[in-house]
């Protein structure tokens, strides 16, 4: 590895190009850490997004008017807002309402740090889209496939496990992926709250060496592979769940 | 339950209103059905034949009237639908299987998750019953793979499966290509013939004429007619029924 990191050592003082995050120990553990913060903060947003995707979708259907109105209101909220305004919102002004515990080293801090705050935000600002894409994918299932489930016995719940969810996904996974690849865009916004994410580690190493340029080549084309790569899943994942002579 | 003896009808239904919205789709309908009975309710478009199935296993409610079925009423908002749909199987015009389910899971669907029926169990007697409907071997293929006739029979299946004493077959050929209409009414009749209580809503005259044990002619909301195949189809009495028979025959 010594060869590849003195290369870039090269670099550097023969054309000014500098890329400290390969050849510097102490920077090449700071851009790792801010890319898997980003990659876990993507993963718990992405997982807990589709949960209130599904649920919301679920209760949007419910026969209680209150529960359907809570949704909508939910949605209409975290939609028509942008979202680093909602991220302020949680971690400046929920985040002081909550009770301070001790910390470590014998002061107080937050209950929850801006890592959570941010998992939090993210996943309810995703999960909107999410359940107005499930809704769409719900409506796309015939009236007449849950007739014949409500036939044999089925119960609601079990007609929404069993044959209205599997089904809607597969309508929706192309729409869902576009809100996904979104999600994954927008964990940057957690920088505002110094969440140590790629973008915030980025920026701490340019200010470091002053090599902005660099940085912000590195960070488009690291964001440009990671989103393919979840395209590249997401696609592969909606190939696996095709059936024939459905979609 | 208040149904035991033998004589009383499996399927009773007395004086049923039932109307969407402004339209009355059933103006006081009568009819018994007896275990084991095989009957066709034809009739124009638009009659009421196949809401009146609907209502049977109370896929539509009612808005007046009894609908009995093995002494549970189906007009009671207290029922316990599941309990009436265990009795009662539904087959459909559009066949509506669950197209990302194998035939096989299809059929064993309901028996695991309603019945709690252990896997199993259930896999046997659905091999069992896609060997009743002629499909062996088609057990992992997908609805989308099969053809209207062969899909038609996986819901037969899947019905029969639920094990339920009456099946309700709404105009269940009426989308199939002329060449596969055939093998799902041979579906049919083998059922009628083992005793299976069958109420069709049908278009299949000569069909209708072979398997059942009555006929009931509804138009408008009443049933207009009714009474055995030999002699509804030869001497009908209404002109209703005669102007209709005189198009379809």
């Amino acid at each position: 590895m010594d060869f590849i990191f003195e290369w870039f050592r090269t670099l550097y003082s023969e054309t000014g190009v500098n890329l400290p995050f390969i050849y510097d120990e102490y920077d090449r553990k700071r851009m790792a850490e801010g890319l898997l913060t980003t990659i876990w903060l993507s993963l718990i947003c992405l997982f807990f997004s589709v949960i209130i995707g599904v649920i919301g979708a679920w209760l949007q259907g419910s026969s209680l008017k209150w529960t359907r109105r809570i949704v909508n209101g939910y949605i209409q909220l975290f939609r028509n807002t942008p979202p680093l305004v909602q991220l302020y919102f949680f971690y400046f002004a929920i985040g002081t309402l909550l009770p301070r515990v001790e910390n470590d080293w014998g002061g107080t801090s937050p209950m929850l740090g801006s890592f959570a705050w941010a998992a939090i935000s993210l996943s309810f600002f995703a999960g909107a889209f999410n359940v107005e894409i499930f809704r769409s994918g719900i409506e796309a299932v015939p009236k007449s496939t849950v007739e014949a489930a409500e036939a044999l016995g089925f119960s609601r719940l079990q007609i929404y496990r069993d044959i209205t969810l599997p089904l809607a996904f597969r309508v929706v996974i192309p729409a869902m992926n576009n809100n996904l690849v979104n999600l994954v865009k927008t964990t940057t916004l957690a920088y505002a709250i110094a969440v140590p994410e790629m973008l915030y580690e980025a920026n701490q190493i340019w200010s470091d060496n002053v090599n902005v340029t660099e940085m912000m080549i590195f960070l488009l084309l690291a964001y440009f592979v990671l989103v393919g790569v979840l395209v590249a899943g997401m696609n592969k994942w909606e190939r696996a769940m095709k059936i024939p002579g459905f979609g | 339950m208040t149904w035991s003896a033998t004589s009383d009808p499996m399927v009773s239904i007395k004086n049923v209103y039932k109307s969407f919205g402004s339209l009355d789709v059933l103006n006081g309908v009568t009819l018994d059905v007896m275990k084991g009975d095989v009957i066709c309710i034809i009739g124009p478009s638009g009659s009421g034949k196949s809401t009146l199935i609907r209502c049977i296993n109370a896929l539509n409610d009612i808005q007046s009237g009894s609908i009995l079925v093995e002494g549970l009423e189906v007009n009671d908002p207290n029922l316990d639908k599941l309990e009436l749909r265990k009795k009662v199987g539904m087959v459909f015009q559009q066949y509506n299987l669950f197209p990302h389910k194998t035939a096989l899971q299809n059929i064993m669907m309901a028996p695991v998750r309603v019945l709690k029926q252990n896997k199993k169990t259930s896999e046997a007697a659905a091999l069992e019953l896609l060997k009743k409907v002629r499909l062996e071997g088609k057990e992992n293929a997908y609805p989308g793979e099969l053809s209207g006739g062969q899909q038609q029979r996986v819901a037969i299946a899947r019905s029969l499966a639920m094990q339920p004493d009456v099946i309700l077959f709404d105009e269940v050929t009426a989308a199939l290509d002329p060449e596969t209409v055939g093998e799902v009414l041979q579906t049919i009749k083998e059922l009628a013939e083992d005793g299976m209580t069958c109420i069709l809503v049908t278009h299949e005259m000569a069909f209708a004429r072979e398997v059942a044990d009555h006929i009931y002619f509804t138009d408008r909301g009443i049933i207009v007619e009714h009474g055995p195949p030999e002699t509804f189809f030869k001497d009908a009495k209404d002109p209703r029924t005669r102007e209709f028979l005189s198009q379809i025959l």
